[in-house]
């Protein structure tokens, strides 16, 4: 199905953000709308922005590959994206990655054998004061999760694997 | 002191509109639009001395007078790409202190002419943007954006935009390219925005602390917010406090307040209460300084910390404690800007490149003096020469550390 | 007047007009900035940072605005930071220091830190040899390495971008060239950066890769072995290549470009052309071509070519002698005398149909040209003159483009068609159909097939389009036979000429009338008299034809059919085609890229092309074999050289009169400065050394008002209810006899397939991509259906020269493919 199809009211109301003839500025957020489903966007996805635009498929995916936050290849159904910059480090939070990494069985950067979870190392989240801190990044969008602990985050994809659903 | 940015201190429930109503709430956006021409409103700005909270420390009234008034429409974008590291207080504001942001944005475009503001918020701030967006519709509904406000001809609408993790979008040129669905490189400057921004349209660019100011300015007058702070630095500004503190967290104080009163008085102290070994200032950005006594006792201001040989930036204060080698800090702050050069032009990008394999032999114990020295002399070869500040905040931590703590490279490289 | 600035630059007082950047106006002083990103027919973008220098302004006293002086000179305030100089605009009294201790070490600076992750197999690298990056290292680069070459940054090596271009990932500098260039300058955004910082690589997400018709000039600008042709790829060594300036041949703009060649062993040590490359003329290419100039010149060096004469004996050919061969012709039109006909194609030089010319009036024989676009006499008569030049067109001027198909018919007037409309001209694209320009036109104006003439007739009545005709500065047409025959082209181009003449654009520069001819030198042959036949199957009967350079029943079975009940037929030609093997005697032409000779393009610009390679086997060029059959009927014909004919011509024919080779040859300076040592700047584009050509003399001028041509009345043919229209359309790839050879080119070229609209595909029960069996002229050809919703239900698009018999709108059934 296409994302016309399939999100009309949100494609409607993107576009409404913008001046008609500066509609490219809707790329973004529909960019996030493509990868809502899948976690990733994929290049039906990628053709149909394009065409929506009226820009070349080439300028959309030259968008994915700058941007952090879009994937252009699957991944976990949940990113667990730990903060190991300067400030969260110096509290901690390098040993609080790999312990997770441990604990789930995978390499920073690793996906669970159950493709469940992706743990990646990411720049600093702004939540510096409550390191260790990581955000998930999945079908309902951002969370961020604070002063975290490894017990607290193997609960937390305890819950997600029992439930077999998408939990923020 | 009461709070002016961090009000939902003081008052628990501002983000509700009848509570922020209550207390004052859009009184000065009123006052703006029936009562003010939008030159006395940017004039009084201009007076108060407020002075951008972005990091550059720009004149906020004189930005706005730059406005080029033959070339319309005119747009205010709001910077909340808040992704310096160490830097966390856009986020607590927006969060809790909604209304006070929103309105000033609103004051900001009233002032410059602007019917349409764009909030520019970083991608993992997706949360907060749909909470902002509730915001605006509660005071859409409430009458205080639309058409026709207070029974004037002013209408404005106030949109959120979300990025998608890069830090260069914090730039404000490379913000106003992701607004425009592209890549968020920088442009080249001049032109800067109020003569060429947002769709080739005069725009003003301003922090959220900066235009969170704005409401209270405009209530309570110029000589009000110019009587706290210093002479170089008039009113208030959040510092966020990190690293090896006690009490990491946002403060809102005076400019003019001492590091040590700052580490001491309301961070708590360090961590062990080992000693104070150095603080960058302005997040990863910073030149590093090599803290004594007189350094602790400096006033956070702009002018005095620039006599420290460093910048108060977006004051976003990391405090390294004596367990900290200069080495390891680098390896992060280096890994950050080569993580984050967007690649347009090619000091940043190659340089970036070179320094993280520098750094990581040198941090990695296969280092040699040498790579030391060459190390400092790329981060200098990089300097002068990027098409925007990214590159020269990337040399900042690498030139200072390897400059004020060679004992730290020494040991690195002899292990 | 435009103002004018001086400043000084490494102590040399430079005026220049104001606004112009500081590196040009270096290079115009004969100072060389060094540049990556930079190229001076795309805006500054200041990201490789190469082209730092010291800059200084006089520091200006704050009270009295005039400046301080210090020893009686201005005092000079230096920016604190070493300064691009492709971004700042030179200003008065500015200071300029390129090579001062400070820049260098800034530009040496630069250079290493690009040498860090550049890979360092310049030794296999195409562009060894004329790479700006290799050179400025020579120049700047350090003499050591202080990066460890183990840490290169690594990133594949290749990768092709499409069927034309690779690109090597590894040698890619980052300065955006490619990028801009299809954006900006093509209008082609088909290439991006993705990634970021030091993972930045280009990209193309286009189906096809890298979907556009200019592709090879990111080749040409790319200043490192990045982005390379897949035919010159490893092909051969810059310095190993001579050049010869030349046309292109494959279209009426006329592009200038330079072969390079070699002689080689697995050429069997013949001289080969290696590639084609633009050769600069602002007025014409500027210094682009498209990428059938680039990659369609294999036919040359084709084994296929006709090597000697042939005669036919016992209903064979077989070898013969150019003796025989030509006593053999001359005998055959002696016979005929004016029941001779000449039948010529435009690939032909001035030169050869003038001689043409002379042997069909000697004989009092029909000299005839064979195309499909006609009005060549209107042109002739109110085309463009001298002075002319497109970049000039911009605000206030208007460009109107009738039944063509610009960007597949001429591609590089179509890219400055879009350039003028980028700079405020305003376009009206004028067609039954859809193309390419409508995107970039002001006005898009749609007619029912049929209806051509009457709506361009009706043009001036419309509101503001009539306005945009009337009120235009300069008014330019370009018109061709998109969906049309002969006939109505004909009729298409009287009515463009009569809005050019009833609104009076014409006979001064930069107005007038185009024909968008199929071949280089079409509107040369209408200039020396020769006209097109409405009936040219009825004019062949019973008459002996000589044809050069066309193949009429390779393109259509009906001419096919008329030629074998033709007299005799003698054909001189590149290659065996349809119509040679019918022929009674065929006569071996040299390409023209073997010989000199000149063309006259579309804008009536007279140019010259020289020599490339030697002559192929035993063959002639067509000049020399014309005038030696006429010597053998007594004609005075000059067989000699190229510029002899072209006296002759000068002096008979009053366009070209006062024209002679030496003038044609004569060259004025051209901005940008390209092709010198600094390659870095222009790209390697070729310094026009060897003429810019000349306009041919407006035969009618502002003054005088020709004679309006009538316009056919009533319409042209129309869809039917029960049966599909098939009209002819132009394809840049097509079967033609210079093009199939180019292996390279065949995807694009792809196979024969008409277009249809989604309704009529659902009505026959096609799709998209499939296979159908359609009937056209009495044959049956199996081609690919595509679709497209812009063109009008009930009409089908055929393309020419593509093996399908379409010379005109004709009814076409469809069915299932077996
Ligand atoms: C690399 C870089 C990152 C920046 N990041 C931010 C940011 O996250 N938030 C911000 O407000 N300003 C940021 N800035 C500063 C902006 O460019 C701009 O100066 C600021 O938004 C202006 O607002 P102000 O005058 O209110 O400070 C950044 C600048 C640079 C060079
Ligand atoms: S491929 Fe060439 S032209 Fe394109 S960015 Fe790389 S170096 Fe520049
Ligand atoms: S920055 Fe001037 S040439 Fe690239």
């Amino acid at each position: 199905m296409s994302l016309a199809e399939k999100y009309p009211e949100e494609i409607k109301r993107i576009l409404a953000k913008y001046p008609p003839e500066h509609k490219r500025s809707a790329l973004m957020p529909l960019l996030y709308l493509a990868q809502r489903e899948k976690g990733y966007v994929d290049n039906h996805a990628m053709n149909e922005i394009a065409e929506m635009l009226e820009i070349t498929p080439t300028e959309v995916a030259a968008m994915i590959g700058f941007y952090t936050l879009y994937h252009g290849e699957p991944a976990g159904k949940l990113r667990i994206q730990v903060c190991v910059d300067l400030p969260c480090a110096l509290r901690g939070a390098d040993k609080f990655l790999a312990d997770l990494c441990a604990n789930l069985g995978i390499e920073p950067g690793g996906t669970t054998a159950d493709g469940l979870v992706t743990v990646e190392p990411v720049m600093c989240l702004a939540a510096c004061d409550k390191a260790p801190v990581f955000q998930t990044q999945g079908p309902d969008g951002i969370a961020y999760h604070e002063n975290m602990t490894v017990e607290k985050t193997m609960q937390l994809v305890e819950a997600l694997r029992e439930s077999g659903k998408e939990v923020k | 002191m009461a709070h002016i940015l961090l009000r939902h201190r003081d008052i628990p429930d501002i983000s509700n509109l009848e509570v922020y109503k209550k207390n004052g709430g859009f009184e000065a956006f009123k006052k703006a639009v029936t009562k003010m021409d939008p030159g006395d409103v940017t004039q009084v700005v201009k007076d108060s001395g407020l002075r951008g909270r972005g990091g550059a420390g720009f004149p906020t009234g004189m930005k706005w007078l730059f406005m080029d008034r033959d070339n319309w429409p005119h747009y205010v974008v709001a910077n909340a790409d808040e992704s310096e590291p160490g830097t966390f207080k856009d986020r607590e504001i927006m969060e809790n202190n909604p209304f006070q942001f929103l309105e000033g944005v609103a004051i900001a475009s009233y002032a410059v002419g602007a019917h349409a503001a764009y909030i520019y918020l970083r991608g993992e701030f997706w949360p907060v943007a749909a909470w902002l967006d509730e915001k605006i519709a509660e005071m859409e509904k409430a009458g205080y954006l639309g058409e026709k406000l207070f029974g004037t001809n002013y209408s404005l609408r106030i949109y959120t935009h979300l990025g998608a993790g890069a830090y260069i979008c914090g730039e404000e040129t490379a913000l106003l390219e992701s607004l425009e669905g592209k890549r968020g490189q920088p442009r080249l400057r001049p032109p800067f925005p109020p003569a060429y921004g947002l769709y080739g349209k005069p725009t003003v660019v301003n922090n959220v602390e900066t235009l969170t100011n704005v409401p209270l300015i405009i209530a309570n007058g110029a000589d009000w917010y110019k009587s706290m702070g210093t002479a170089d630095s008039a009113g208030v500004k959040i510092f966020s406090l990190s690293g090896r503190v006690k009490k990491p967290g946002n403060y809102e104080l005076p400019f003019g307040t001492t590091f040590r009163q700052l580490i001491y008085e309301y961070g708590g102290g360090i961590i062990d209460d080992r000693p104070v070994k150095a603080i960058m200032a302005a997040g990863a950005s910073s030149s590093i300084i090599k803290v004594d006594d007189q350094a602790l006792d400096t006033p956070m201001d702009y002018a005095s910390v620039r006599t420290l040989g460093a910048d108060l930036g977006s004051a976003s204060v990391i405090v390294i404690d004596d367990t900290v080698s200069m080495d390891w800090l680098l390896n992060k702050t280096i890994h950050f800007f080569k993580h984050e050069s967007c690649g347009k032009c090619t000091p940043c990008r190659e340089g970036n490149y070179w320094m993280l394999h520098l750094i990581e032999r040198i941090h990695g114990g296969t280092g040699s003096a040498e790579d030391v020295e060459l190390l400092k002399s790329v981060a200098k070869q990089i300097q002068g020469k990027c098409l925007c500040a990214l590159g020269e905040f990337s040399t900042m931590a690498v030139v200072s550390a390897i400059e004020r703590f060679p004992e730290d490279f020494k040991k690195a490289v002899h292990s | 007047m435009t103002e004018l600035v001086t400043l000084s630059i490494d102590g040399k007082q430079v005026t220049v007009p104001k606004g112009t950047l500081v590196v040009d106006a270096a290079k115009q002083a004969g100072i060389d900035i060094p540049v990556f990103c930079y190229h001076p027919k795309m805006e500054p973008a200041g990201m490789c940072r190469m082209c730092l220098v010291e800059l200084g302004r006089p520091m200006i006293d704050r009270a009295t605005g005039q400046p301080v002086l210090e020893n009686g000179q201005p005092k000079i305030q230096w920016a604190p930071k070493l300064e691009t100089a492709c971004t700042n605009v030179v200003s008065d009294g500015m200071v300029v220091l390129t090579r001062s201790e400070k820049a260098r070490a800034g530009q040496q600076e630069i250079l290493e830190f690009l040498l860090t992750s550049h890979p360092l197999d310049c030794p296999v690298c195409d562009k060894g040899g004329e790479c700006p990056l290799q050179n400025l290292t020579l120049d700047y680069g350090p003499g050591k390495s202080r990066f460890l070459y183990n840490e290169k940054h690594h990133a594949e090596k290749h990768v092709p971008l499409g069927e034309l271009i690779w690109l090597d990932r590894e040698r890619c500098i980052q300065c955006g060239r490619c990028v801009r260039f299809q954006r900006l300058v093509a209008g082609e955004p088909v290439l991006a950066f993705d990634e970021r910082g030091r993972d930045t690589e280009i990209i193309t997400n286009s189906e096809p890769a890298f979907d556009s018709i200019f592709s090879g000039n990111t080749t040409d600008i790319c200043p490192v072995g990045a982005l390379t042709t897949a035919d010159f790829r490893f092909g051969a060594r810059p310095w190993e290549l001579k050049s010869a300036a030349s046309l292109c041949a494959q279209c009426p703009v006329g592009c200038n470009i330079t072969f390079n060649t070699r002689r080689e062993a697995k050429s069997g040590g013949r001289v080969v052309i290696k590639r084609v490359m633009p050769r600069q003329n602002e007025e014409v290419n500027e210094i682009w071509i498209c990428d059938k100039g680039r990659f369609a010149y294999h036919f040359t060096e084709s084994e296929a070519r006709l090597r000697q004469p042939l005669i036919r004996r016992n209903g064979q050919l077989q070898p013969a002698s150019w003796e025989e061969a030509l006593d053999l012709a001359a005998a055959k039109l002696k016979a005929a005398g004016k029941d001779a006909l000449i039948l010529a194609g435009g690939r032909l030089s001035n030169e050869d149909l003038f001689n043409l010319k002379k042997l069909a009036d000697g004989l009092g024989a029909q000299s005839v040209l064979y195309t499909h676009v006609g009005g060549g006499d209107l042109v002739t008569q109110i085309g463009l003159a001298s002075g002319t030049n497109l970049a000039d067109l911009g605000k206030g001027d208007t460009i109107l483009v009738a039944a063509c198909d610009l960007y597949e018919e001429a591609p590089i007037w179509w890219l400055r068609v879009k350039q003028a409309a980028d700079r405020g001209a305003t376009l009206i694209v004028v067609n039954a159909r859809a193309t390419r320009l409508d995107k970039h036109a002001g006005y898009v104006v749609r007619y029912a097939p049929g209806d051509e003439t009457v709506t361009l007739q009706g043009l001036l009545k419309q509101d503001k389009i009539g306005a945009a005709i009337r009120e235009a500065g300069n008014l330019l047409v370009f018109y061709a036979a998109d969906g049309l025959d002969l006939n109505g082209s004909t009729s298409v181009a009287a009515a463009c000429a009569n809005l050019l003449i009833e609104t009076g654009h014409f006979g001064r520069p930069n107005n007038g009338l185009i024909g968008v001819w199929p071949h280089a030198n079409d509107q040369g042959a209408w200039e020396i008299g020769f006209r097109p036949e409405a009936d040219l199957a009825a004019a062949l009967k019973g008459k002996t034809v000589y044809i050069a350079a066309a193949d009429p029943a390779g393109d259509d079975p009906r001419l096919a059919k008329a030629l074998q009940d033709a007299g005799t037929v003698i054909v001189q030609e590149l290659f065996q085609t349809a119509t040679a093997s019918l022929a009674e005697v065929v006569l071996p032409a040299a390409a023209y890229t073997e010989r000199e000779g000149t063309f006259t393009s579309g804008e009536r610009r007279v140019q010259r092309y020289y020599p490339a390679v030697p002559r192929w086997a035993e063959t002639k060029a067509d000049y020399v074999i014309t005038a030696e059959i006429g010597q053998r009927l007594g004609l005075d014909l000059e067989a000699g050289a190229p510029a002899l004919v072209f006296n002759r011509l000068t002096a008979e024919i009053t366009a070209f009169a006062g024209l002679s080779y030496r003038k044609l040859a004569e060259v004025r300076p051209q901005w940008p400065i390209v092709g010198r040592a600094d390659l870095y700047y222009g790209g390697t584009t070729y310094e026009n050394k060897q003429g810019l050509g000349v306009h041919l003399a407006a035969a009618a001028s502002a003054g005088e008002s020709p004679h309006l041509p009538e316009v056919r009345k009533g319409s042209g043919p129309r869809p039917q209810e029960d049966a599909l229209l098939a009209v002819p359309v132009t394809k840049l790839y097509d079967l033609g006899v210079t093009v199939r050879s180019s292996v390279l080119l065949e995807a694009r070229i792809g196979l024969p397939a008409i277009t249809i609209h989604p309704l009529t595909a659902e009505k026959m029960g096609l799709k998209a991509g499939e296979k159908a069996m359609i009937g056209l002229g009495g044959h049956e050809n199996e081609v690919l259906v595509k679709l497209d919703e812009t063109i009008p239900a009930g009409v089908a698009l055929v393309p020419r020269s593509m093996g399908l018999p379409v010379s005109a709108p004709a009814p076409l059934s469809v069915g299932k493919a077996k």
